[in-house]
């Protein structure tokens, strides 16, 4: 009996030796051969607290690397958290510390003025907000054999759609929009109720469920597009004639250090918008975006989210749970599906 | 033990070293770790008036979500229950090679991150089964897998055989042996982990998320509904329908504790 | 005899259909890359802060999980104390509540603005976003496994010999160690066993309040969620093998200490 007793004591008691032994290993990176950027407290010097939407990772940890080679950068602690928009902003919302916020879409940061941990005139400074933008664009199966370009063609009998839900995701709401530019609530009717089989969580789990063989076409993000085809996935992507602008904002929080605001400058300056730029999101900086011109091709027409009257008035038209125009017609989706 | 003097022969509270002050400390720890973050949950379902409460608890969502929960919920846990009654007795009783890893093996479910599980079973499972309702119904009898077997496994294990050793001088079949005497002694473990089975299946949201595909009124559970209202600032909404399936799920749960003690008291 | 056949056979099939070709898949997409691979995966930086924050959490919870477990199967099944039913019914409680819930409950009680929120900031005590909340949480969905494995061990084994000691002169700890402990010590065994795989496995709750701070907050879980996010299956795979590795040696230890009685 004595087993247990000493059991229950004596593993933990181990493990918090042990534990001690370890608070000093570990660390923030999860790239296998470098010596460990290690996050935590920092000694002496300062911390940047990075909240921030899941798919730039990739971009900020190059970016955080330049900024550390500056002399602005050096020194400089980076504590960093990704997660879904939505989910990121809420964080804040509750106390999650953080000195710059960066989302897939501007509600989330308006979220934070609301709660007055962002200053209300965030969207005149740093470029106006913005960090990096996109367009809807469709990624279908290599070799598009369907011969999918035009949101019209995503209406085509034999066509199985997958797009984000946007009631569960921000950023799924830009397809939406997409789709709305172009065709009015008729179209996004027609789309939904016919033509969308599921609507996962997450752009990026909506990604992964066409990767998994799901549908023929997914609406997403141009920079979703071009991160997949980096990451080896098999596919290919078509960006239509009309298309929507997706605007990725950038902010720094009322309790930031002068250093932050730095960051961000560097984040908009050339070195940074070309590390975006190469992971497929089109640079803020008129100049970069020209530079890399032949990625990132002009489509004929672009709307924003301006054009529409803002977000506040989208948000309550479109996408309110109850009142919505596309909460009503997601509702009506269900019924018509039901088995 | 008629002979003994009645201050002896009835058992004092204090037998087990739990009585009034192992009960003060038992529900102080379960009120600060369980009631009271739940109660802050409540208070804000109720924050935005009562009407409110019932708009979002009781849409049609809502209720569509509720049944879809409730209902696969109970079909795994009567599998579960089935199933894993026979699994437990052919681990403690039966012998044959790879027993042990088996044994250990079953605790899997729980240690893997439902995020994996739900993506292995969509790649095993696929197409044909993918967002579908049994795709839900896989992914919650994978998560639920141990309870039952977990449950019953210790119970079986501390069983008088001497019963079971009579019946069978006395001519009984292995069916009637398992179903006069074993059976009865198991109920209270089976109900036991059959709670928990059904609780947890109603709780469970990661593996299921994924490939439910998450149709509104078809394949889209509570707390995926209750993560929507969240996502749309509706927190409210979310406490409320939460709450709603809470206090569903807790009567169900209750009604098979009263079943499980029941089956205690009729024990031999 | 035959019968016994049927039986292994029945309980075969379906473990293997419902959870032996699942784990495969997972042990095959696991090694798949090849051990080097594998290895170099889970010795990144954030791999080796998950970990250790995982098995932090766990060794904190368990424990805690198994006293107040063991206890409370004590006060439901052996005494007398009136309101005992009311314990009972708040036992499965954590259970039917959904992950996203928990993690929101939290946050309502500690997050700023919450019941607590703010006099804890002001004393510059953290406890959402970081570790604390990480263990609240965890005890939070652990808290009826040890009650529910023992308690109907401790019915099935009946008062008797407990009754016999006390008759016999000994006190209730005393009672408690050499007569209660030794005869529950398998439903303990299996609710430790429970809980820690339950604890380390652990995603939605954790998810909403840890805040997910790189080498920080994010335990395994949220480094396989990550993972997966960022394309990197082979690495999700990776470290969700460590939590499959700490489970395992729980129950590994779990059994050593107490040699199993292979009873048939």
């Amino acid at each position: 009996m004595k087993p247990i007793a000493l059991r229950l004591f004596g593993v933990p008691a181990l493990l918090v030796a042990l534990l001690v032994v370890a608070t000093g290993c570990g660390g923030a990176s999860d790239e296998p051969t470098s010596s460990g950027q290690s996050s935590g407290s920092a000694d002496g010097g300062q911390t940047i607290s990075l909240v921030a939407y899941s798919t730039p990772e990739v971009v900020y940890d190059e970016i955080i690397a330049d900024f550390a080679k500056t002399p602005d950068g050096k020194g400089i602690q980076f504590k960093e958290s990704y997660g879904g928009s939505g989910e990121q902003s809420r964080a804040v919302a509750a106390g999650l510390k953080a000195d710059v916020v960066a989302f897939s879409l501007a509600p989330d940061v308006t979220r934070l003025v609301d709660e007055g941990l962002v200053a209300a005139d965030w969207n005149t400074r740093h470029r106006d907000g913005l960090v990096s933008t996109s367009l809807v664009s469709f990624i279908v199966r290599k070799g598009n054999s369907k011969n999918i370009r035009s949101w019209d063609d995503l209406l085509k009998p034999d066509v199985e759609v997958v797009t984000g839900n946007p009631f569960t995701s921000g950023g799924a709401k830009w397809n939406i929009l997409g789709a709305y530019a172009h065709g009015g609530l008729d179209y996004v009717s027609k789309l939904i109720k016919e033509h969308v089989r599921v609507q996962p969580k997450s752009a990026r789990e909506a990604l992964q469920a066409f990767t998994g063989g799901q549908g023929d076409v997914l609406i997403s993000y141009e920079n979703e597009a071009i991160l997949a085809q980096k990451k080896g996935q098999d596919v290919d992507y078509v960006t239509p004639d009309d298309t929507f602008l997706i605007e990725n904002p950038i902010a720094v929080t009322k309790t930031a250090s002068a250093t932050a605001n730095t960051f961000v400058d560097f984040a908009l300056s050339r070195e940074g918008q070309q590390r975006f730029a190469e992971w497929g999101y089109r640079p803020v900086d008129k100049e970069v975006l020209k530079a890399n011109a032949s990625k990132f091709p002009e489509p004929k027409k672009v709307t924003t989210i301006a054009d529409l009257g803002g977000w506040s008035k989208v948000d309550d038209a479109l996408f309110d749970a109850d009142q919505g125009s596309v909460a009503k017609i997601e509702e009506t989706a269900g019924v018509s599906t039901a088995k | 033990m008629s002979a003994l003097p009645a201050s002896v022969a009835r058992p004092r509270p204090r037998v087990g070293g739990a009585g009034a002050i192992g009960f003060g400390i038992a529900t102080l720890w379960l009120s600060v770790i369980v009631l009271l973050p739940l109660a802050a949950v409540v208070d804000r379902s109720l924050a935005d008036g009562l009407g409110a409460f019932w708009d979002a608890a009781f849409s049609r969502q809502a209720v569509a979500a509720l049944r879809f929960t409730v209902l696969m919920s109970l079909i795994v846990t009567a599998i579960n229950a089935a199933f894993g009654t026979l699994i437990a007795w052919v681990l403690v009783r039966d012998r044959f090679p790879g027993k042990k890893v088996l044994n250990a093996v079953i605790d899997l479910p729980f240690a893997l991150p439902t995020i994996v599980a739900g993506l292995t079973l969509l790649a095993l499972y696929g197409d044909a089964i993918a967002f579908t309702k049994w795709a839900v119904l896989l992914a919650m009898l994978f998560v639920t897998l141990p309870f039952c077997i977990r449950a019953v496994q210790p119970v079986l294990m501390e069983l008088d055989r001497e019963m079971e050793e009579a019946a069978a001088s006395l001519g009984a079949s292995g069916a009637t042996i398992f179903r006069r005497i074993v059976l009865p002694n198991l109920v209270p473990a089976i109900v036991s982990g059959g709670a928990l089975a059904f609780a947890r299946a109603v709780g469970e949201f990661g593996s299921i998320v994924l490939i439910s595909g998450n149709i509104p009124f078809d394949t889209q559970v509570t707390s995926v509904y209750a993560f929507k209202q969240i996502e749309s600032d509706n927190i409210g909404g979310a406490a409320a329908v939460s709450i709603v399936l809470l206090t569903l799920s807790l009567a169900i749960l209750v009604a098979l504790r009263l079943v499980e003690r029941w089956g205690a008291r009729h024990d031999g | 005899m035959a019968s016994r056949l049927t039986l292994r056979a029945i309980a075969l099939a379906y473990l293997g259909a419902v959870l032996l070709v699942p784990v495969a898949v997972i042990l095959y997409r696991t090694l798949e890359p090849g051990v080097g691979e594998v290895w170099a995966s889970i010795t990144t930086p954030a791999a080796i802060s998950a970990f250790w924050l995982t098995v932090t959490v766990t060794a904190i919870a368990v424990p805690l999980n198994t006293v107040f477990g063991i206890l409370t199967a004590l006060v439901l099944v052996r005494s007398r104390v009136r309101g005992r039913r009311f314990l009972e019914a708040i036992i499965d409680l954590p259970f039917a509540v959904s992950p996203v819930v928990i993690g929101l409950s939290l946050i309502l009680l500690y997050g700023r603005g919450g019941w607590f929120g703010d006099e804890l900031a002001d004393a510059g005590i953290q406890i959402i976003f970081s570790l604390p909340g990480i263990v609240l949480a965890t005890i939070f969905v652990c808290v009826p496994f040890v009650v529910r494995e023992v308690a109907p061990v401790l019915r099935e084994i009946g008062d008797d010999q407990e009754q016999a000691a006390t008759t016999l002169g000994a006190n209730a700890w005393q009672t408690f160690r050499r007569i209660t402990l030794p005869s529950i010590r398998w439903g303990v065994a299996y609710g430790v066993i429970l809980s820690t795989a339950r604890a380390v496995g652990e995603f939605g709750a954790v998810s909403v309040v840890s805040g997910k701070i790189a080498g920080e907050t994010e335990t395994l879980t949220l480094l396989v969620e990550k993972r997966f996010q960022n394309f990197d299956v082979a690495g999700a795979y990776a470290a969700s093998a460590l939590l499959a590795v700490i489970a395992l040696t729980t129950l590994l230890a779990m059994t050593l200490v107490h040699p199993r009685k292979d009873s048939a």
